[in-house]
């Protein structure tokens, strides 16, 4: 029970704690690396370098006032906040970090990341139309048209993987990489994957449900408090969520770069992991210091009709490759 | 067909060089003065805390004539005159509302005796309202401010308690009316 294999306490424990408190740590590292990239320093005051500056924002976040709009629909409004952390962290549930190394190996691992990252999209809706507020709305729909566009391709960017290591389990498809990682065959796939992650985790330059510059604060114009404090911490959940996915399924999970494998496998392991899902992050982070966000349209028609034939051309091609391979 | 593509091209490069040119900032100096730990560097010219000053005899330069309380443009100054034993005149009260003043400096270019200065010190929040109305005895300070040397009865007509007509610098004596006979 105490002891790391799959699904063991320790296990749980030490994921959902590491998770929680990185998801609130990642706040503080975006400020502090947006600071870099725009020559600031970004938040240093609390704890040493800033460190504890989630902790300052979420004492300010518990004791505001809870408030709900007269004019929302009080249950959903109350309920569509809980639903974007809930779902990110049963993803998290199916990552493996590194042999031994996590919570359950569902033979349908895969499938089950994409349903609950489609689920996580619910949480925009339904804030959106709760609040009864035309920029709500706004932001609702936003979300809801992001989401089906996005997940399409990013459905069909993965299925290269899924052919190469013939296995739809997350475990099974780390495992399948231990020769060679899938980027190199699946460039493309890994590069529209990218780009439908920043969209799914609505990261910029794809937050357009938030869009501030043009409709308040979309989807969350009305929220405050903690009810506000759960869709940004669902967001980060979710940022390292696919920054934990990139690795496992196109950058070999916790097979070490170069051989550098060090130490017990399980030490080796999550090191590496934690180190590649690290870089994503900071990706993650840089892209939104640099890019622009797109106009509505533009993100629609670079969805349908650059990213979708690009990853069914990617699936086309893997697929002819490995059935002449196969005969 | 293939200019669209390469426009497309072009568009993906110019995404990737910001990409690379905002990663490029990472390793530039940050532009932020951390304030309350690194004091920035105020020039003496810049218009911040009021001050009055004294003459170099060490008395009150100010001659309550009003001109501040009239060129300030948000009424913040207020003060009365009154005179000494010696003929000097000089504010009973000179009282200025910092919650309303605008630095704007122009009760010190009003000023006819460089009594009124304006000094680079901007540190002057206060909790409480009451105490942004500062009162004469806080701004009165002993030394000359920006002006070492000037000394305005030594070099005006007026007659004071030892200092008579015609005794200022530069200034001749007194005419006799009656000798300026045609």
């Amino acid at each position: 029970m105490f002891s790391f294999q799959v699904g063991s306490l320790l296990n749980i424990v030490l994921i959902l704690g590491v998770v929680l408190t990185l998801a609130a740590l990642l706040i503080w590292m975006e400020r502090r690396l947006l600071g870099f990239f725009n020559d600031r320093v970004g938040p240093n005051r609390v704890g040493p370098f800033g460190i504890l500056q989630s902790v300052a924002d979420v004492v300010k976040l518990i004791t505001k006032e809870d408030w709900v709009p007269p004019f929302a629909d009080k249950l959903t409004f109350i309920v569509a906040p809980m639903i974007i952390p809930i779902v990110m962290l049963l993803s998290f549930a199916m990552i493996p970090f590194a042999p031994g190394v996590g919570i359950i190996d569902m033979n349908i691992g895969l499938l089950f990341v994409m349903a609950m990252a489609g689920l996580a999209s619910y949480s925009a809706m339904l804030g959106g139309i709760a609040s009864n507020n035309k920029f709500a709305l706004l932001g609702g729909l936003r979300a809801a048209g992001q989401m089906i566009s996005y997940e399409v391709f990013m459905g069909v960017s993965i299925l290269g993987v899924v052919i190469l290591s013939d296995s739809f389990s997350l475990r099974g498809i780390v495992e399948a990489q231990q020769d060679g990682w899938y980027v190199i065959p699946q460039f493309i796939g890994f590069i529209v994957f990218m780009v439908a992650a920043l969209a799914e985790s609505h990261r910029w330059p794809f937050d357009l449900p938030e869009g501030e510059a043009e409709i308040i604060s979309g989807f969350n114009t009305e929220y405050s408090g903690m009810k506000f404090g759960l869709f940004f911490v669902g967001e980060y959940i979710g940022m390292l969520l696919m920054a934990c996915l990139i690795p496992v399924l196109f950058f070999g999970g916790w097979h070490a770069p170069f051989g550098l494998e060090f130490g017990n496998e399980i030490i080796s392991g999550v090191f590496w992991m934690g180190a590649k899902t690290m870089t994503f992050v900071c990706f993650f982070i840089l892209v939104r210091a640099a890019l622009a966000r797109p106009r509505y349209d533009q993100l629609m028609s670079y969805g349908w009709l650059v990213m979708l034939p690009l990853s069914l051309l990617n699936l086309l091609i893997t697929g002819a490759i490995v059935l002449i391979q196969g005969s | 067909m293939l200019k669209i593509f390469l426009h497309q091209l072009n568009i993906i490069w110019s995404q990737i060089v910001s990409l690379w040119l905002v990663f490029l900032h990472l390793f530039h100096e940050s532009d932020t003065v951390e304030y309350p730990d690194v004091k920035p560097h105020m020039f003496p010219r810049w218009r911040g805390r009021i001050i009055l000053t004294r003459d170099p005899d060490g008395e009150e330069r100010c001659v309550a004539c009003n001109l501040c309380a009239v060129a300030c443009p948000v009424d913040c100054i207020a003060l009365q005159k009154t005179e000494d034993e010696d003929g000097r005149w000089y504010p009973e009260f000179f009282r200025i509302n910092f919650s309303r003043c605008i630095m704007c400096g122009f009760c010190e270019e009003a000023c006819p005796t460089h009594a009124i200065q304006l000094t680079p010190d901007f540190e002057m929040a206060e909790y409480v309202r009451q105490d942004m109305v500062w009162e004469k005895e806080h701004m009165l300070i002993d030394g000359t401010g920006k002006y070492h040397d000037y000394n305005f009865y030594k070099v005006a007509g007026k007659a004071i308690g030892g200092k008579g007509k015609g005794e200022a610098l530069d200034e001749l004596p007194p005419t006799d009316r009656r000798s300026l006979m045609p």
